[in-house]
């Protein structure tokens, strides 16, 4: 199971590789769609690398909630708890 | 009791494509085109789909027209009379009679009656759907020379103003003939479907609505047998109005990640039950559904650089069966020298369905 800090580098890096945006500019507290001008097609590429990467499920549902990276996180947590 | 042995036909061990072509129409619609119709602009549609313009039919120009000019170039690069064909198979959503099929009437114009005649349900993956029908067919002796084509009017079962699925549809329609060789030339059929995804892409509503809405709307009996029609208000009348044409929905996010995510499996499966890797492979012709999703799905792949990946898209919008004809045609145009080599093509859609096989490029 990841720390916090592993899953948010684990993200930042796939951001990085979807968008070619700097991995450090990825913080918790960054909108996706508002700061990080991430569109919905990448939102479900990173949705899909993420789960790949983590080991977990993330509801379709569920993806318009995960307004900043932050909720990325927390759900990923969440979800290896 | 002595019962007499049966004949069975005999088999041919191998098959592959030998002839393709393809028909795309007349009519390009760019994206500013697209944008009179919803609010968007050139850069948004090219960025999430890839796409610039896409052919599309006028009105006067048919499922079945189509699909007899991509036959036609097939037949004829395939050195094949018409007269050869021991069944001849459409794949096509957008044929708009239930019956009789397009496939009937297309052997009856390419002369090619009485050959068995068939059309295929299988949306964007018909065109491999076909292909594992048409290989079985000429493996298995039931027919020597089998034609397949994906030919789609899908402007026709479109909402101009609609925003999920529209602006990415054009026209067109992709021919194969497929027979015996030497050498194997179609590798195994990595084919299903999952209609627990069933409204995950698909018409609005069914044609029994369309009665339904026509009986209301008229206000009588519109069919033998139904009942007295319900008047509806002028509100709901206008709303029917716009609604009672059945055209194409889809669930962008739901699909996007059923196409990269599990399609990006099946393309794989196809690999390994060819034998192949992905470095022996000179092309890969996905389906062209969305620019972002074959760019991923190469991805997911590993596709090396040698790999020439099909983006018939940007040209042609996405042609549901048609599209991986027409790409595989553009790609050949283009790049003759690949003639000979291996491609892995996938479809996937409305069903969900899926289909995927390597091939030998004719």
């Amino acid at each position: 199971m990841a720390s916090n800090e592993e899953i948010l580098a684990g993200l930042a890096e796939i951001v990085n590789e979807e968008t070619g945006l700097a991995a450090d500019a990825v913080e918790l507290d960054k909108s996706f769609t508002e700061d990080l001008d991430i569109d919905s097609i990448s939102m479900m590429t990173i949705v899909v690398n993420a789960e790949e990467k983590f080991g977990v499920r993330i509801p379709d549902e569920e993806v318009k909630n995960l307004k900043t990276v932050g909720d990325a996180v927390s759900f990923i947590a969440n979800a290896q708890a | 009791m002595s019962v007499p042995t049966l004949k069975q036909s005999p088999v041919n061990e191998h098959t592959r494509i030998l002839g393709i072509g393809a028909y795309r129409p007349d009519v390009i619609v760019t994206n500013e085109d697209v944008c009179q119709w919803i609010d968007s602009s050139d850069e948004w549609i090219r960025q999430r789909t890839g796409i610039i313009t896409r052919h599309r039919a006028p009105a006067d120009v048919s499922v079945i027209d189509m699909a007899e000019g991509a036959a036609r170039e097939a037949l004829a690069k395939a050195g094949i009379e018409a007269s050869q064909l021991g069944a001849v198979i459409v794949s096509t959503v957008t044929h708009p009679f239930a019956t009789p099929s397009a496939a009937a009437s297309l052997a009856d114009r390419l002369g090619a009656t009485p050959a068995p005649a068939f059309d295929i349900s299988a949306a964007c993956a018909g065109y491999c759907y076909g292909i594992a029908q048409g290989d079985a067919l000429v493996r298995s002796g039931t027919a020597e020379y089998v034609l397949v084509v994906g030919a789609e009017k899908l402007s026709d079962v479109i909402d101009n103003t609609e925003r999920t699925i529209s602006f990415l549809l054009g026209d067109g329609a992709g021919a194969v003939v497929i027979g015996p060789s030497e050498t194997p030339g179609i590798g195994p059929s990595v084919w299903g479907s999952d209609g627990s995804k069933w409204d995950a892409i698909g018409m609005t509503h069914s044609l029994l609505d369309v009665r339904e809405f026509s009986a209301a709307r008229s206000g009588s009996l519109a069919h033998s047998g139904a009942q007295q029609g319900t008047a509806l208000s002028s509100d709901e009348e206008a709303v029917t109005e716009a609604a009672i044409w059945p055209t194409l929905r889809q669930d962008g996010q739901t699909v996007f990640r059923w196409a990269v995510w599990e399609m990006a499996k099946v393309a794989q499966q196809a690999l390994d039950a060819a034998g192949i890797q992905a470095e022996d492979l000179v092309a890969f012709v996905p389906h062209q559904a969305n620019m972002r999703i074959i760019d991923e799905m190469a991805k997911k792949l590993k596709l090396p650089e040698t790999v020439t990946v099909a983006r018939d898209i940007a040209e042609a919008g996405n042609t549901s069966a048609a599209s991986i004809p027409l790409a595989t045609h553009r790609l050949l145009q283009e790049n003759p020298e690949l003639s000979g080599g291996l491609a892995l093509q996938i479809g996937f859609g409305a069903g969900l369905v899926f289909g995927a096989q390597v091939i030998v490029l004719p």
